[in-house]
């Protein structure tokens, strides 16, 4: 049920050994995943790695061919705890998710499995979703690293790299008894490239071997005295270990250039684009070769003390290029740099931003000023970087912004239109949203959301709120969550929380079909068979199993009409308790992509099928846009009136209709002006029915003919002229 | 550096769901198939969800043994190609200096597609896409705009195919065009419209057609005054406008007149007439022509108010059933059908009740809660079945009785009390102000609570003329108000500008 299918792309999992595998960087990972004979795989979907898992779940007969175990987890947590199978048997596992967000929610489980070790590879796979594109907070997911102890890999961003980076990846984590994360940036996830397959590998040792013949070892379990031992085994062991296996394996890359006397410490991430910057300035060439000796850094921790101090011993001056706050690399090599006594000069953030993207550009500025204070010879004769000055300041000022927002026919649009007419009714409350499609709510038209605390996290964090009750407050709180925060842990954290704690406030839980903003991937509370899954597990029967008492589903969200209604009176009912209120409507961008070309099929075969579609009469539209403030939909959009006397553009639905009928039920709720209509067309009609419609149209017909005629007596303009 | 292959940067701007990635496939396809290297990227995110989408392409030429490095996102300065699939996404391809003067070939759409912040503003809140283009003039190498999207859209196909057409006939990439359309053909679907749009645009891009912005002027002109009106009923009213008002403001007068006409009857035609000759003033000479446009308009408006029986009157004629087919795709003999959305409030209905009915069911509050819970719900309308018709045909017809309805009575005291103040005004030697007090009509419009609020601005308004009257800058003054009032719903601009001119 995922957004998308992956058919072509799984068939691209079977290609035999030495076959050009092209696609993107996550489809890579994915391949190499199966090459590296791995047992079991889980994770939780989110950009910019949901493809991982869409192509997983689209690709279990190859999976049960190869005996490769996979599931959607419920949450990232879910997903860190299930690579315990990896810590006392010798199976290969990897997991995925969004990071640092999803890093944040498996930490506990990662902590764990870090301190007692693993015996089997266990690879993490985080997506990066860091700098433009992203839509989390800006944090890095090196700390993670850090504090627990586990490698992180951060591969160039070049697909037979990233590859490698799976292979190594197990390698050293088995070799070094550690978790070992895999980092990828969104751009290098979306990165269309290439590169030779090999053969994919059964699991040498499988999950059924464990079953049968299970094992324990008490020093791998978290409980004293053991977790005082690891961690003296992290330092004494693994560390030294990862270390040796690093330099024997060659993981990073130290490349001589001409310019010995500089130097470039880069993450490999960072790799193309500080290549690129060089070449701008005349120090490399297209192929990677740079006049400026660089130390590749493939594992972005731990660094290796020896290969530092051989990079750096000679060196006059040293540039650390490494994203995000804080400065962990510079700290770092200063720390390895006076340890040994080396006087290198070291740069950083002194001449890079401390936060966000390094663009092409940025870089470009940093190694300039780099360059003429340590080689102002390679300036000597100018390099002229063409760096327009952007037009930002001519041009900004025409442009309007344009923020993601809700699609055509969203199902939660109607649930922000009937709150926003319930404020102009019952005043503003606070209102704390979640994850999910449902956060577009805080932009225009509807700016309605306060704060968004995490996954699932919508409904607890209004906690504080149920003060309320004791303080005799005169409104209630309103929490959002979709269906996806509501199984991630809402159930728990936020609804049965608030059933304990006898909270006033009330609860809306978005429920459209599936994980609708991850790319449409099922959960429990799914419509849909999935034959893999167990689902049409009610989110009513949830709530009403941990205690909520006042529960009320609307299982149309466009009757905007009931939608306001059960607000309403959720909001000023005395009855005690959590108010819960389900909205249900499935996700549109997902249902028209699978009914749209199911319509147009059934048209062709010659089946009777209705299509409908919404329109506006322009010349009673008052060109006021009030719908469009109650609605922000993209297809109801303006046109000029057409009417000299009438000179604001009115309202105009575009052919991206999907007749959800929303700006209707808001033109009827909110009383705002009769220009909308419905128009429908029968495809393949019954004989009646035709017969029916030509006698109607003979009817309106006449009807119109004998009233034209009485208008033409007041015409002023021909008919020509109209 | 000397001796480098061929190597080319393209960058993509488009909106979520408008197919850019199936664009960005294509030209991967293309360069792969010419055994060239191609890397592309993409900073999707959330914006699949209809906001703003970049991706990145870079092509080199074959390099056998060798492979090039390449950048992940473009840079400002390096950028061959510059697609963008919306014209406000062009400009901000600029503003991001992605389009430079020495280098880029800019190949944009010229089509709108709204932001939502655009939409909401109650007056007309559109950008500039005529200073848009200006700017992207300049600022490229060379520029191929056309409307991409409707031309996509008359094959039958997507912006994405018109798009990679354009691309083709720019010759902003060293392949022929036979290697474009089998791309296309590989794609395998819907490939026959794909190739007509791709083809179309490649020919518009290879001939190198200025393009000037498909935008329609908002403010449509008036229709030229017919020397011989339609019904011959009219024909006197045509001849006074001639005879008595000056020429600048004919075809305005004929646009007022049909409407009122068409709205009333001959003898509202009269009425408007009546009512728009004292605004010509000889004395003021061609200045005072300004004036009687202004009053030709805005009378207009204001006597051909919006109210269940126009609307009822529009909803029925056979020039709309016309255009709704046409929405729908439909042929005159097509099984089709229309839902009417009405909800008509207790104003509505007493509005057009004979003034006494109305008043007294208004001294009943009984009555009245009765009446309103009656109405408390919106009503379908089935406007293409006869029954439907005739029931909309039912209120229209009560246009006979307009005059003596509720709801008429008050719309003539407001429109006098407006008109008696602009005589007022222009008595006084305020010709400036005066023409902004009409203007200031344009407020008043819609229905139940659009209506409220507007007439309440409008009440703002005039109240505000009144405090400007004697000042130089009266008529600026109050055309800004005007503008303010026209920003936002909640009126913060308004209050704002009420402030700045200290008249609060």
């Amino acid at each position: 049920m995922a957004e998308r299918s992956f058919a072509r792309e799984v068939q691209q999992l079977k290609v035999p050994a030495g076959t050009t595998f092209r696609g993107e960087g996550i489809l890579a990972v994915t391949k190499a995943l199966l090459e590296a004979g791995v047992g079991y795989v889980t994770g939780y979907q989110g950009s910019p790695i949901s493809h991982l898992m869409d192509v997983l779940a689209d690709a279990q007969p190859i999976l049960n061919e190869l005996g490769v175990y996979f599931e959607p987890a419920a949450s990232e947590a879910a997903a860190a705890a299930a690579l315990s199978a990896s810590v006392n048997y010798p199976v290969r596992g990897a997991v995925t998710w969004k990071s640092t967000v999803g890093t944040n929610v498996a930490s506990d489980a990662l902590a764990n499995l870090a301190s007692g070790g693993v015996t089997g590879g266990a690879l993490i796979i985080v997506g990066e979703d860091y700098g433009e594109g992203s839509s989390i907070m800006q944090e890095r997911t090196h700390a993670f690293a850090m504090k627990s102890q586990m490698w992180l890999l951060d591969p160039k961003p070049h697909l037979p790299s990233i590859v490698k980076a799976v292979h190594d990846g197990f390698a050293l984590s088995e070799a070094t008894n550690t978790p070992v994360m895999l980092e990828l940036r969104i751009r290098s996830c979306h990165l269309h490239g290439s590169f030779v397959t090999r053969e994919n590998r059964r699991p040498q040792f499988t999950l059924k071997d464990a079953l049968e013949h299970p094992r324990r070892d008490l020093s791998r379990i978290v409980l004293p005295p053991a977790s005082f031992l690891h961690e003296k085994e992290k330092a004494e062991k693994r560390w030294p270990a990862a270390q040796r296996f690093i330099v024997e394996h060659g993981l990073n890359e130290i490349r001589e250039g001409e310019l010995d006397h500089l130097g470039i410490v880069m993450l490999g991430g960072m790799t193309n684009n500080t290549l690129r910057a060089l070449r701008r300035l005349g120090q490399a060439d297209l192929f990677g070769t740079s006049r400026v000796p660089l130390y590749i850094l493939n594992v972005a921790y731990p660094l290796v003390d020896a290969e530092v101090v051989r990079f750096c011993t000679g060196k006059r001056a040293v540039l650390v290029i490494e994203e995000g706050q804080p400065d962990y690399h510079e700290q770092h090599l200063h720390s390895i740099l006076r340890r040994h006594g080396l006087d290198t000069r070291l740069h950083g953030k002194d001449l890079l931003p401390m936060g966000g993207d390094y663009t092409v550009a940025t870089i470009t500025q940093a190694l300039r000023r780099f360059l003429e204070t340590h080689h102002p010879a390679a300036f000597a004769t100018p390099v002229p970087v063409s760096m327009p000055a952007p037009r930002a300041a001519e041009v900004a000022r025409l442009l309007p912004p344009r923020p993601p927002g809700l699609c055509v026919g969203c199902p939660e649009r109607p649930i922000f239109s009937a709150m926003t007419l319930l404020e102009r009714e019952l005043g503003a409350h606070h209102v704390s949203a979640d994850i999910g499609c449902h956060l577009f709510s805080i932009m225009p038209p509807f700016g309605i959301g306060a704060t968004t605390m995490g996954y699932g996290l919508g409904a607890s964090s209004a906690s504080a709120f149920a003060a309320g009750a004791q303080l005799g407050a005169s409104k209630k709180a309103i929490a959002i969550m979709g269906d996806g925060g509501f199984w991630h842990n809402g159930l728990t954290s936020g609804i049965a929380n608030a059933v304990f704690n006898r909270h006033d406030n009330l609860f809306v839980i978005v429920d459209n079909n599936y994980s609708a903003a991850t790319g449409g991937q099922d959960i429990p509370s799914s419509r849909a068979d999935n034959a893999n899954r167990s689902t049409k597990h009610p989110i009513e029967a949830a709530v009403r199993g941990v205690g909520v008492d006042w529960v009320r589903t609307i299982t149309r969200t466009y009757d905007v009409t009931a939608m306001r209604s059960a607000l309403h009176e959720a909001l000023t009912t005395k009855s005690p308790g959590p108010k819960v209120v389900i909205a249900q409507s499935e996700c549109m961008l997902n249902r028209q992509r699978r009914e749209k070309p199911a319509t147009a099929k059934a048209i062709g075969s010659g089946e009777r099928v209705v299509k409908e579609r919404f329109g506006v009469d322009a010349a009673v539209c008052s060109g006021d846009h009030a719908c469009m403030r109650l609605s922000g939909c993209p297809s109801l959009t303006l046109a000029p009136s057409g009417d000299p006397l009438k000179p604001d553009p009115v309202a105009r639905v575009d052919e991206h209709c999907v007749a959800c009928g929303h700006c209707g039920e808001i033109a009827d709720e909110a009383v705002l002006c009769p220009s909308f209509y419905k128009v429908h067309k029968v495809h393949n009609p019954t004989p009646f029915e035709r017969w029916r419609a030509g006698l109607r149209a003979r009817l309106l017909g006449w009807l119109h003919a004998r009233e034209d005629q009485a208008r033409d007596r007041r015409a002023l303009y021909g008919p020509e002229a109209n | 550096m000397t001796g480098e292959p061929k190597h080319l940067c393209i960058a993509v701007m488009a909106l979520g769901g408008q197919g850019g990635g199936v664009l960005v496939d294509w030209i991967v396809d293309l360069a792969e198939h010419a055994g060239w290297t191609a890397q592309a990227t993409s900073v999707a995110g959330v914006a699949q969800r209809t906001g703003a989408t970049i991706y990145y392409l870079e092509l080199v030429e074959p390099t056998p043994g060798r492979v090039p490095v390449m950048a992940l996102m473009p840079v400002p300065g390096d950028v061959d190609v510059l697609i963008a699939a919306e014209l406000m996404e062009a400009g901000r391809a600029v503003e991001r200096g992605l389009v430079t003067p020495d280098r880029t070939v800019l190949i944009a759409s010229g089509h709108r597609t709204y932001a939502v912040q655009e939409k909401i503003v109650p007056g007309n809140g559109l950008a500039d896409g005529a200073a848009v283009v200006d700017v992207l003039r300049s600022a490229a190498r060379r520029l191929v705009i056309a409307d991409m999207q409707s031309l996509a859209v008359t094959h039958g196909s997507v912006i994405s195919a018109s798009l990679f057409g354009a691309l083709a006939g720019s010759g902003a990439l060293p392949f022929e065009r036979p290697a474009f359309e089998a791309v296309i053909e590989r794609s395998g679907v819907g490939v026959t419209a794909s190739l007509a749009a791709m083809r179309e645009a490649a020919d518009l891009a290879a001939s190198r057609q200025r393009f000037e912005p498909a935008e329609p002027a908002l403010q449509a002109e008036p229709r030229p005054l017919p020397a011989q009106a339609s019904s011959p009923a009219l024909q006197a009213l045509v001849d006074r406008i001639r005879a008595e008002f000056p020429a600048p403001a004919w075809d305005w007068l004929g646009e007022g007149l049909a409407r009122v006409v068409d709205w009333q009857d001959t003898a509202y035609g009269t009425e408007y007439l009546d009512r728009v000759a004292p605004f010509h003033r000889p004395d003021l000479g061609a200045d005072g022509h300004g004036l009687t446009i202004e009053a030709a308009r805005w009378i207009a408006v204001a006597m051909s108010y919006d109210d269940v029986i126009r609307v009822a009157d529009l909803k029925t004629r056979a020039s709309r059933r016309a255009r709704i087919l046409g929405e729908i795709g439909a042929r005159a003999d097509d099984v089709i059908g229309a839902e009417e959305y009405f909800h008509p409030r207790l104003a509505e209905v007493m509005g057009v009740l004979p003034r006494h009915w109305a008043d007294r069911i208004g001294r009943s509050a009984l009555l009245e809660s009765w009446l309103s819970a009656r109405l408390a719900r919106g009503r379908r309308i089935a406007s293409q079945t006869v029954r439907g018709h005739l029931q909309l045909r039912l209120v229209a017809g009560l246009r006979r009785w307009r005059r003596g309805n509720r709801r008429h009575a008050e719309e003539q005291a407001h429109l006098e009390a407006w008109l008696r103040f602009a005589q007022e005004v222009l008595h006084d030697g305020e010709a400036a102000l005066a023409v902004e007090i009409l203007r200031s009509r344009r407020l008043i419009k819609g229905y139940s609570d659009t209506h409220a609020r507007g007439s309440g601005r409008f009440d703002h308004l005039m109240r505000a003329a009144r405090g400007l009257r004697g000042r130089a800058d009266a008529g600026a003054a109050l055309a800004s108000l005007r503008e303010a009032a026209l920003k936002d719903a909640e009126g913060r601009a308004l209050a704002d500008r009420l402030k700045a001119l200290s008249l609060v």
